[in-house]
């Protein structure tokens, strides 16, 4: 298959920005109009070393060979790429679905790419101290096994929100030595704790990484989360066509501040016959106003550093978002979504807590694999895709193919789950909810 | 950066307190901040007036908003009543107009988020047409600055851009080339606070941020006290107090006592005045 350049999935121009070089290596600090570094002059020092210490890293083959050996030894990678078939009855007639099972890495989803790399930066850089931010927790688990692996002390910022939807994660990271605080300000949810890790990095940025997980925040984050997730799609690419010989139709991924969604992406952004679909939560519904879709509800501001698509008021005060998925729970998204948004090259649209949890039950049942509720939201999306897949066929005639990345594992979620389906008697979400507030 | 000639109303002031003015001798300003909207719209423009009163040279009014990274707990738990309490963006240019004329310039520190929504140019119009002096931006380098460069350039309004121990001497230089009115110094890593000492890299920062070009300097985070506001005045242009300001209206809000706190503010700011004029000025 030749990628045609600079052309969209039905043959129409993208933007004229995009047809001065490959969308795939694209660098930061600026996504078109998304980006940047809107952050205290104090932590602007920290940002130019790790943007060069992370450049010297790439092009340091015994960087990429340590990386690559943690990932084959210890991560469990290439993960493997697995068909759905009873799945793929209920998307639709005659369409292939392939799952990346991010969810069988060590630590229970993507996370762990990004978290291994930036782990590495950060002994090359000689600190000894990172802190993160995490809303489900897989961040924050992820964050708390490098930081054992390597030596390194670890504080994980997590609103007390989430600490309550996700006690077993907390105290995972507390037996994998980190010390975990919960955020008692605002929302207490997971940008509440981007605001306090924030505060943490500023005090003590000589000695500290913040280690961010996803590919928002002041630029380079966003261009080097991605890198740092591209394996995905470099993988499930060669798997694809070594499978079937083709490239899928479309690909699916839950978008919360999008970086296992990048990491997919990635290896596709300059095939332009393969269509990209991003899912967001749509909570309780978009016209509730209690969901985290910021392409179908906010507008572009800045938040954490980069502007792009944010929930906001008319006076761009942040709206708290709201989503069954913790780790969706954000009122921001990473820029370079917001520039795919806005260039035409990915789609994004709402998945409601309902959907999502439909589809967490039938990839349990049709194929027994409990995926995190993040994941849902993309097995909801495949679902909504179906109607629309009958008419990728094609010249030849091919059978529709969908590749959805499966990015974490819901062991982490079986209380809400339990909760959710009445097999249990507590209710911990909707107690939660009640508490909500800005 | 900027080559327009636009008067600097902040400077103004603060150079005519260094020469020394009806007799007196030199000194450095007292630059006072408090959030509008706490513990309430009309109270807050009732205790920056009590500030100004009690000798704050010049004001900064905060915005309130939702996620203030560069703030710690005091006034994070104000910011998050006046929000509460409905305080809305256009309230602040209200407040501006309330409390300027009173012979202290009214900046405004707020998040960028808030100005960009708000749209840059109509906001730097409207704080103009209130009579605010210019914008404190602590989220806001000078690398992103160029529609508020443009803006406030147009409205002749004062910016100023923060310089941090960390800062390299180019970002010391291009940071002093982006302000006016003075450049920002924090005093140390980190946020908002009362802290027991005020950093020692303060006066060396001072003295590197007037190398690299800076007209003036004034010294901000953790400053409480007044011992703590005569040292940093004998270096600096200006003395930033925060949350040693908003700390008085915060425990009488807490402590359900209504108009307590504005006494105990006027006497804060009394004790700090004097820690400002008692400073033996270093040579400049």
């Amino acid at each position: 298959m030749t990628a045609r350049r600079g052309a969209g999935p039905s043959g129409t121009p993208l933007h004229p920005d995009t047809a001065a070089g490959p969308l795939a290596t694209h660098a930061g600090p600026y996504f078109g109009d998304f980006g940047g570094r809107f952050v205290p002059e104090a932590l602007i020092a920290a940002l130019d070393e790790l943007d060069t210490e992370y450049h010297k890293a790439l092009t340091d083959p015994a960087f990429g060979r340590e990386l690559a050996r943690l990932h084959r030894t210890y991560t469990g990678r290439p993960s493997p790429l697995t068909e759905v078939p009873r799945f793929a009855r209920h998307v639709g007639d005659g369409v292939r679905v392939f799952l990346k099972r991010e969810d069988l890495n060590h630590t229970g989803s993507h996370k762990i790419n990004n978290v291994l790399g930036q782990a590495l930066l950060v002994k090359r850089m000689g600190k000894t101290r990172v802190i993160a931010e995490t809303g489900a927790g897989q961040h924050g688990v992820a964050t708390a096994t490098a930081a054992a692996l390597l030596d390194l002390e670890c504080v994980v910022y997590m609103g007390e929100e989430d600490t309550q939807r996700q006690a077993l994660n907390v105290a995972r990271m507390q037996l994998l030595g980190a010390e975990v605080v919960p955020v008692t300000i605002g929302s207490r949810t997971l940008k509440d704790a981007i605001n306090e890790a924030l505060r943490d990095w500023v005090a003590n940025v000589e000695t500290t990484h913040y280690l961010l997980g996803t590919v928002t925040g002041p630029h380079p984050f966003p261009e080097m989360v991605r890198d740092f997730h591209k394996i995905i799609g470099e993988e499930a690419r060669a798997q694809l066509l070594e499978e079937i010989g083709r490239l899928p139709d479309a690909v699916a991924a839950c978008v919360g501040g999008g970086s296992n969604a990048m990491g997919i992406f990635n290896a596709f952004l300059d095939d332009a016959d393969v269509r990209l679909f991003g899912f967001e939560a749509g909570g309780a519904g978009i016209s509730s106003g209690r969901h985290a879709a910021r392409f179908s509800g906010g507008q572009p501001g800045v938040l954490h550093g980069a502007k792009s698509y944010l929930l906001q008021d008319e006076d761009g005060q942040t709206l708290p978002s709201h989503s069954v998925s913790a780790g969706l729970d954000y009122p921001s998204v990473g820029p370079e979504h917001a520039w795919l948004h806005d260039i035409g090259r990915a789609q994004y649209r709402p998945v409601t807590d309902d959907e999502a949890m439909e589809a967490f039950r039938l990839l349990c049942r049709t194929e027994g694999i409990i995926p995190a509720i993040e994941s849902a939201h993309a097995l909801a999306g495949a679902l909504q895709l179906g109607r629309e897949a009958a008419s990728w066929r094609g010249d030849d005639g091919h059978d529709p193919v969908l590749l959805v990345n499966l990015s974490g594992r819901g062991d982490k979620d079986v209380a809400t789950a339990a909760a959710w389906f009445g097999l249990i008697e507590d209710e911990p979400v909707v107690l939660a909810d009640e508490n909500e507030q800005l | 950066m900027s080559t327009v000639d636009v008067r600097s109303a902040t400077g103004e002031r603060l150079d005519a307190l260094r020469a020394g003015e009806g007799g007196a001798s030199g000194r450095a300003a007292l630059v006072g901040y408090l959030p509008v909207g706490f513990p309430t719209l009309p109270g807050s423009v009732d205790a920056v007036r009590a500030m100004v009163d009690a000798g704050v040279d010049v004001v900064e009014l905060g915005v309130p908003y939702t996620d203030p990274v560069m703030d710690g707990p005091v006034i994070q738990r104000a910011v998050d009543v006046a929000l509460g309490g409905g305080t809305r963006v256009r309230d602040t240019l209200a407040a501006v107009e309330q409390v300027a004329g009173r012979g202290a310039p009214v900046l405004v520190m707020s998040y960028w988020n808030l100005v960009l929504r708000y749209g840059v140019e109509a906001y730097a119009r409207d704080l103009a047409a209130a009579g605010g002096a210019g914008l404190i931006t602590p989220d806001l380098i000078p690398d992103e600055a160029d529609d508020w460069v443009a803006a406030s350039d147009a409205h002749g309004l004062d910016r100023v851009f923060l310089v941090a121990p960390s800062s390299t001497p180019e970002r010391l230089a291009s940071t002093s080339a982006a302000s006016r009115g003075f450049v920002y110094a924090a005093s140390t890593m980190g946020v908002t606070g009362e802290r027991a000492t005020v950093g020692s890299r303060a006066e060396q920062l001072v003295a590197d941020t007037r190398a690299a070009g800076a007209q003036r300097v004034c010294v901000g985070l953790g400053v409480s006290r007044r011992e703590q506001a005569a040292e940093v005045a004998r270096y600096a242009d200006g003395v930033i107090v925060g949350s040693a300001f908003v700390r008085p209206l915060l425990d009488a809000y807490e402590s359900g006592d209504a108009t307590g706190g504005i006494d105990a503010l006027a006497r804060v700011t009394a004790d700090l005045a004097d820690g400002v004029r008692s400073a033996v000025r270093g040579e400049r």
